[in-house]
């Protein structure tokens, strides 16, 4: 038994080596000029999506656009241009999809403030029910029949209801 | 305030479930395109017969197709023979062989028959790029001042021509005149 978990543990650490080679292998590719254009490199690939597989982004994708798309920002970095300037260039070929970062527009001005508009309302109701809650208290909710047996019982005892609180009671004895 | 505690989860599902119906009909796979209402982008490259003759946005003055598809690409051998079609009735396409290889291509020409005016061969995927061309085959319409009006993702099959395509096409063909 031992040799066979301890082949299982072998081929499993394999595994991940192989994996982490090969994704060192896709970013070696390319050479930078200074640590900043590889920084903002690293950025812009994890930022653009690719337009061909849905939800990966360009660093996270094998398909041949995600590549193209990889060596065409690479080749403007090399030329010194800025990364906004990248996002741009690529939007205006592939529209707003291609980053994960979608500008306020009328089409996605709820994606940006929806949850928001939702926890403004949220916290508006949960402040009227609160306060309703408090108004309510105090105030009788009882039946004149029973009204009529609070007022037996108070002038048996020769006592007025609202140095004890009855109206209270009454309330919590409904609830 | 017993209408509430029923009526806002109700409404909240209502909502989610018009947005999720709306939902199920859009094929996330259709992208708009960015460049429609905008000129072909600036290219100057090879046309797939001959390798010394040089093509450039001021060729593609319409109206007409710039059908992009390449060899490897099965959906492309789908709607050839409605390219075929299209071009025997008088509709100029012309092709962008897209990242492929020249002699595969004239090889599929020649078995398939060629529909285009003209190909232009674009091996590294650089016009594709500035166009924003995100899967073969695509077909953009291209008016009478090289602007692009329109974009088709997919194949151009012969439903999608008589409900769709072909009134595009016609607009095109009519403002020439």
């Amino acid at each position: 038994m031992i040799p066979f978990a301890r082949l299982c543990a072998a081929a499993i650490a394999a595994l991940f080596l192989m994996v982490t080679t090969v994704s060192v292998a896709t970013i070696d590719v390319y050479e930078f000029e200074n640590a900043q254009q590889e920084e903002d490199f690293s950025v812009l690939v994890q930022e653009l999506r690719c337009p061909k597989c849905q939800n990966q982004n360009i660093a996270d994708s094998n398909a041949g656009l995600a590549k193209d798309i990889k060596d065409r920002a690479y080749k403007l970095l090399r030329d010194g241009k800025s990364k906004e300037y990248i996002i741009d260039y690529m939007v205006e070929r592939y529209g707003d999809f291609i980053t994960y970062r979608p500008p306020v527009t009328k089409n996605t001005w709820v994606l940006w403030f929806g949850p928001f508009i939702l926890l403004i309302f949220v916290v508006l109701v949960l402040v009227l029910r609160k306060s309703t809650d408090r108004k309510s208290q105090g105030t009788a909710h009882i039946t004149d029949e029973q009204k009529q047996r609070v007022d037996a019982l108070l002038k048996r005892y020769d006592q007025t209801g609202e140095q004890y609180g009855v109206e209270n009671e009454g309330e919590e004895g409904k609830k | 305030m017993k209408w509430i505690r029923f009526g806002v989860p109700l409404l909240l599902f209502v909502v989610m479930a018009a947005f999720l119906a709306k939902g199920l009909e859009n094929d996330p796979r259709h992208l708009p395109s960015a460049r429609v209402d905008q000129k072909v982008p600036e290219f100057s490259l090879p046309t797939l017969n001959d390798e010394a003759v040089l093509v450039t946005q001021q060729n593609l003055k319409g109206p007409l197709l710039l059908n992009v598809w390449a060899t490897w690409c099965p959906s492309c051998r789908v709607e050839h023979p409605m390219l075929n079609a299209l071009s025997s009735q008088g509709v100029r396409i012309v092709g962008l062989n897209y990242k492929d290889e020249r002699a595969e291509a004239l090889a599929y020409l020649e078995k398939y028959h060629n529909p285009y005016s003209m190909v232009i061969f674009d091996q590294d995927g650089d016009l594709g790029l500035d166009l924003g061309v995100y899967g073969a085959p695509e077909t953009y319409f291209i008016d009478a001042n090289g602007v692009i009006r329109h974009r088709h993702v997919g194949v151009v099959s012969d439903v999608e021509w008589e409900q769709n395509l072909s009134a595009i096409w016609r607009s095109l063909a009519e403002e020439k005149i």
